[in-house]
């Protein structure tokens, strides 16, 4: 358990002159759900190929389960990959997509898989093609899970289902995350999603990683100030200032307290996830969040 | 049995709201002694929520001295909050209500009672036990 699920070191993707990951560096710990946040284009699903070993890096290092990923046989039984959309073969019925897992798969549990499968009320005679979008999502997940691999991958699992569908995909990955013993990466922008169900969560923008860490830590670290113009101007050390924002009266900043004590400033308050996660995308873009402007000359 | 839910946008860590649902049972006498919580397939099955974060709470309520886990059985309820504070909260109550009084005849609305309450209480040093 002490191998990292996923450690890379300087990783960089480069498509012709445009980069998709620049030197991302990440330690992330075994038995950990870990949710990949960014906006589209921000490089989450070149981390999740280079990691699933679908594309190889530019430069830089990656080990998954302490592995070059895709190295061989055990490797890819150790990783379940499900890409963008949940894809199944439109034509097959669900029992062939277990009879193909079961063929391909050296590792496959198929009490696990015929169980689910039945649990999840999916009709073994019916063509893929014909499931609800939340049955394919729940089909390849079952698939993806049966293989009993030691880290499950996800890029966008749930950004096409409605939101009952969505919980039945979510409770049903936490169920096997419970019974299975495996680490999770799935990327989402669903920020709510994430906060119910990970633990640890990597802020990816413009190619970079932004900020990455276990999401208590990060919310129990990072404060809003806020205090009279002036006030603010200076930060003890190891506060580090992510965003500021001023009116002509007022000064509010969002820090985050890398410390390792209690933040003791006046006026500081903890911020929510989706508040935080947003302060490191404005910052990437090179934007402040839209405040009142001051409109008196 | 007690069931679980989660605010998503209540701005308290998840772990510590299923720690406060605890609490506020055994306060309320929902929960008593020799009661089980749900278990950790059950909570995460039901809400969607991270196994670790089902842990984490109930470790919490375990260090607070209100739950033990028995190995194979369950996680099961070894004390109650309800004795200690339910004595004192008619008298609280009354003391607040006064205080709320005192607060419209000040000319303070609703809203702002709240919000006197709240970075009051925020700003109140904690004593933990």
């Amino acid at each position: 358990m002490n191998t990292p699920v996923l450690s890379t070191d300087t990783l960089t993707k480069r498509y012709g002159r445009h980069t998709a990951l620049t030197e991302a560096t990440l330690d992330i710990p075994a038995g950990r759900i870990v949710g990949l946040v960014g906006p589209n284009g921000a490089g989450k699903s070149t981390l999740l190929a280079l990691a699933a070993g679908l594309i190889r890096p530019t430069s830089g290092h990656i080990h998954v389960l302490g592995r070059t990923p895709a190295a061989d046989a055990h490797q890819l039984a150790d990783v379940g990959f499900v890409a963008q959309d949940t894809p199944v073969y439109a034509t097959l019925t669900v029992a062939d997509h277990l009879t193909m897992g079961k063929r391909l798969n050296p590792t496959w549990d198929d009490t696990f898989a015929r169980t689910r499968i039945q649990q999840i009320g999916l009709d073994p005679t019916k063509k893929a093609g014909r499931l609800s979008g939340g049955q394919k999502a729940q089909l390849a997940l079952t698939i993806a899970a049966a293989k009993r691999p030691k880290l499950l991958i996800f890029d966008e699992p749930v950004a096409a289902l409605d939101p009952l569908a969505r919980r039945a995909f979510l409770q049903n990955l936490m169920e096997f995350v419970a019974e299975l013993d495996i680490s999770v990466i799935l990327s989402s922008h669903l920020i709510g999603d994430v906060e119910r169900v990970c633990d640890h969560l990597i802020v990816l923008a413009e190619s970079r990683v932004q900020v990455a860490g276990e999401i208590d830590d990060l919310t129990a670290n990072h404060h809003r100030l806020i205090g009279p113009r002036g006030t603010l101007d200076t930060l003890p050390d190891g506060i580090d200032l992510i965003a500021a924002d001023h009116t002509d009266r007022q000064t509010t900043l969002i820090v985050h307290n890398t410390t390792g004590h209690p933040l003791d400033l006046p006026g500081a308050d903890t911020i929510g996830l989706e508040d935080m996660v947003l302060t490191y995308l404005h910052r990437a873009e090179g934007l402040t969040a839209p405040t009142l402007q001051e409109t008196r000359a | 049995m007690i069931d679980f839910h989660l605010e998503p946008r209540s701005g308290v860590a998840p772990y510590m709201q299923l720690v406060h649902q605890v609490q506020q049972a055994l306060r309320l006498g929902m929960l008593d002694v020799g009661d089980q919580l749900p278990t950790v397939k059950q909570v995460v099955a039901k809400i969607a929520i991270n196994p670790n974060t089902v842990l984490k709470a109930y470790r919490e309520l375990e260090r607070q001295g209100l739950v033990a886990p028995q190995p194979g059985r369950g996680t099961f309820v070894t004390a109650t909050l309800a004795d200690d504070t339910l004595d004192a909260h008619a008298e609280l109550k009354t003391a607040l209500q006064a205080w709320i009084t005192r607060a419209r005849e000040a000319g303070l609305d609703d809203a702002a009672i709240q919000a006197l309450f709240d970075t009051t209480i925020r700003k109140a040093p904690q004593v933990t036990p």
